[in-house]
């Protein structure tokens, strides 16, 4: 996935570039009914969508900034630019996507990854989704992958019996705005039974100064069927900031299992604020692998309601905040019904001044009883400039429940580096060794080209502040 | 000139005045072995980390010279790549790396030169070829090639998977710090085998131990008494069994007078 040799600097953000704007609509700065009617009409959209916006925004305006967590006092909500349409339509082939916008897909390497493992496509450029694919015979067997405002106004039924069904508008501030000015996403269905053996991939990239992506994700994954979505995302490096703020709600139905991998990699201007929440019925497996190296901030925290009887729950997390990022991560879990089972497991690292931490809920609700569920926090903290914490909530309201919590904090050793180096790795090559060895639990879990990749940005994290 | 000679070196502990090296003299090439003996806190360690690049101790005093070069103006990863060697007394564990990962990664960046290099990558099956006859020789089982290395290995297994990267990165001097601990009888003569058989003309050894055991299989050409930071005497292999015999404490005496 590496761009032209001759943009690879070592130790700099890669995807700092951005493209010359040619939007097709671009609506003023800052956010107001107006905005969102505008929004709504160019959409085409029908009028309950419209309600539910403005209902929504009601909602956030009425709540208050989240005054825990990360540092937020930076957004200027009159700042953003809430809808950017860079396109006149979502290309079916890449001939179709104008050229400036193609090239940016290419050096992302996202048409030779489709080419090589995918089962299909989406790439979202600003506010839209500018080209989707799906291999035709995923799409005869009944499989949707498509646009979320696109699945609005094809599959309307499917769509609205489950749209802002497991994350309502009012759940916090975040998720009220982005179902205010929600725009692009993908919607996923998979019927019963059927399993999608490559991974569908998303690619989220934001090109303009200040401008604020609000994706909408809805994956259903029906009864016995099995998909792994995958999410990657970047944005160009500008001296003010941008918001991400996306909601991402999955329902996974009786024995279906839903695999979400995200590796986030935005430049450290963006603020990214995401609310994602999976349900879980009996039988089924939800897993979030959620690796988190870019922003500016970002407060995220995949959660799973394991509704059914023997659901599993997995949160893989990775955070890696390096010089002015604050990293808050975690996961959360509600055990809601008898047996089910989750594991939480994260790893953090904390370089060059930079903050990360764990924050994560686990819950056993009353009845719930059988329920197992283990928690471990590990974080790497890679010189003394830099901080990590750890906020493990539990809360447990039913008996015989199994739960066990680790939380370990170590420090890149200075030996231990100078052992590496003595077997002829620079400094760089071995804390990055060393770094990569530490999430390695989690990224065995990938398909091998997101592990590569996974390491690689990780590797570039750690030679930017050495030699 | 011999490939590797330190004159007069003192080092002390990193930021303090604590002089744990007082003076160090000592001359040796490819093809030779010499054995360091000592009791327990003499400097032995300490003596393999400087020449090795340990950040934890600074040379006051003396010079080191690698065939030719001057050793101490490198960092540790330039003297490996120069071909320098140390087996750890103590290795340290590297939690999620392979050995085979690691070990190749070494390899790599030894044929790279480093990190401005042209990369060269060894290919994997000639890789997979080299590190099985090398674990083959040491008794290895090929299962251990993707475990994490050091990690939760027993004190013997960690020695003879420091040979196996010196197998691996064939070096013109490897100084083996106290390799001899922690093997049982077996083991000392599977190690024992593998180190004879890398030294030769290309390679030269340095074995740093205070016991004579491992000497009875690796015959060294000169040893060296390292008492307080000194070397207090040098002599042929019969010096070993004279130490067996009289012990340290002898020695210090004599040197005393
Ligand atoms: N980093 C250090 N901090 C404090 N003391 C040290 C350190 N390194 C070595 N020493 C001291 O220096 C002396 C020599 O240590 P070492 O070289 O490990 O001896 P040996 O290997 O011969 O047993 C010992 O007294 C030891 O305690
Ligand atoms: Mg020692």
């Amino acid at each position: 996935m590496a761009p032209e040799t001759a943009d690879i600097d070592l130790g700099e953000y890669q995807w700092g570039f951005h493209d010359e704007e040619n939007p097709v609509i671009k609506i003023e700065r800052g956010l107001n009914e107006d905005v969102i009617r505008q929004i709504s009409a160019h959409k085409g959209e029908p009028k309950w969508m419209l309600d539910f916006r403005l209902d929504a925004y009601e909602i956030f305006l009425s709540k208050p900034m989240p005054n825990w967590g990360a540092d937020l006092s930076g957004i200027d909500f009159d700042n953003i630019f809430y809808y950017l349409k860079p396109a006149e339509s979502n290309a079916r082939s890449w001939d179709d996507v104008p050229d400036t916008i193609k090239n940016t897909f290419e050096r992302l390497g996202i048409p030779e990854a489709e080419r090589k493992f995918l089962a299909g496509v989406g790439a979202q450029y600003e506010s839209e989704v500018i080209y989707h694919s799906l291999k035709k015979e995923l799409e005869d067997q009944g499989i949707l992958f498509l646009d979320t405002g696109q699945a609005l106004l094809e599959h309307e039924d499917l769509f609205r019996e489950h749209f802002a069904s497991i994350i309502p508008s009012a759940d916090n501030k975040f998720a009220a705005l982005n179902s205010a000015v929600w725009s692009g996403g993908s919607f996923i269905y998979v019927p019963p039974g059927v399993r999608i053996e490559q991974p569908l991939q998303a690619y989220f990239r934001i090109n303009a100064e200040n401008m604020g992506q609000f994706e909408r994700t809805l994956i259903i994954v029906d009864e016995g069927a099995y998909v792994h979505y995958v999410e990657g995302c970047t944005a160009p490096t500008y001296s003010s900031d941008s918001l991400h703020s996306a909601v991402v709600e999955i329902l996974v139905k009786k024995g279906g299992r839903c695999r979400y991998t995200t590796i986030q990699n935005w430049s450290n201007n963006v603020y990214n604020l995401v609310t994602k929440r999976a349900v879980a019925e009996e039988d089924a497996t939800m897993e979030w692998v959620d690796g988190n190296l870019g922003s500016k901030v970002t407060m995220k925290y995949p959660a799973v309601v394991l509704k059914g009887e023997r659901a599993h729950g997995e949160i893989l997390s990775i955070a890696f905040a390096g010089e002015g990022q604050s990293l808050d991560a975690g996961g959360k879990v509600t055990h809601a019904a008898p047996n089910t089972t989750s594991v939480i497991t994260s790893k953090s690292i904390s370089k060059d001044g930079g903050r990360s931490s764990y924050r994560g809920l686990l819950r056993v609700n009353k009845g719930a009883e059988g329920s197992k569920s283990k928690v471990v926090c590990d974080a790497l903290i890679i010189d003394p400039e830099s901080r990590t914490d750890t906020y493990p909530y539990i809360n447990i309201m039913a008996d015989q429940v199994d739960v066990g919590h680790e939380a370990t904090v170590s420090r890149l050793g200075e030996e231990q580096i100078y052992y590496l180096m003595s077997r002829g790795l620079s400094e760089g090559e071995a804390s990055g060794m060393i770094v990569a060895g530490f999430v390695e639990p989690i990224t065995k879990e990938l398909p091998l080209e997101y592990a590569v990749e996974m390491n690689r940005l990780i590797q570039l994290q750690m030679e930017g502040s050495v030699g | 000139m011999p490939d590797l000679v330190i004159r007069n070196l003192h080092a002390n502990i990193t930021g303090t005045d604590t002089e744990i090296l007082k003076g160090i003299d000592l001359q040796m090439s490819k093809g030779e072995i010499h054995a360091i003996m000592g009791p327990n806190g003499s400097g032995k360690s300490t003596l393999s980390h400087v020449l090795m690049g340990h950040p934890g101790y600074e040379v006051t005093e003396g010079e080191v010279l690698f065939e030719g070069q001057n050793l101490l103006d490198l960092a540790a990863d330039e003297r490996s790549r120069a071909g320098l060697f140390l087996s750890f007394q103590y290795p340290f564990a590297v939690p999620g790396v392979t050995v085979a990962n690691f070990i190749r990664m070494a390899v790599n960046a030894h044929r790279k030169g480093g990190p401005d290099g042209v990369d060269n990558p060894v290919r994997i099956p000639e890789f997979r070829k080299q590190i099985l006859e090398a674990m083959e020789l040491l008794h290895i089982d090929k299962s251990m090639a993707s475990r994490s290395l050091n990690d939760g290995f027993s004190g013997g297994e960690k020695k003879r998977f420091e040979i196996l990267q010196m197998a691996m990165l064939q070096p013109k001097i490897a100084v083996l710090d106290e390799t001899d601990s922690g093997l049982d009888i077996d083991a000392l003569r599977i190690v024992s085998d593998g180190i004879n058989r890398l030294v030769g003309p290309n390679m030269g050894t340095l074995i740093i131990t205070h016991y004579q055991r491992i000497l009875d299989y690796v015959k060294p050409d000169q040893i060296h008494v390292l008492m307080d930071g000194r070397i207090v005497r040098s002599g042929g292999a019969e010096l070993a069994h004279e130490l067996e015999t009289s012990g340290y404490a002898d020695i210090a005496k004599e040197v005393v007078n």
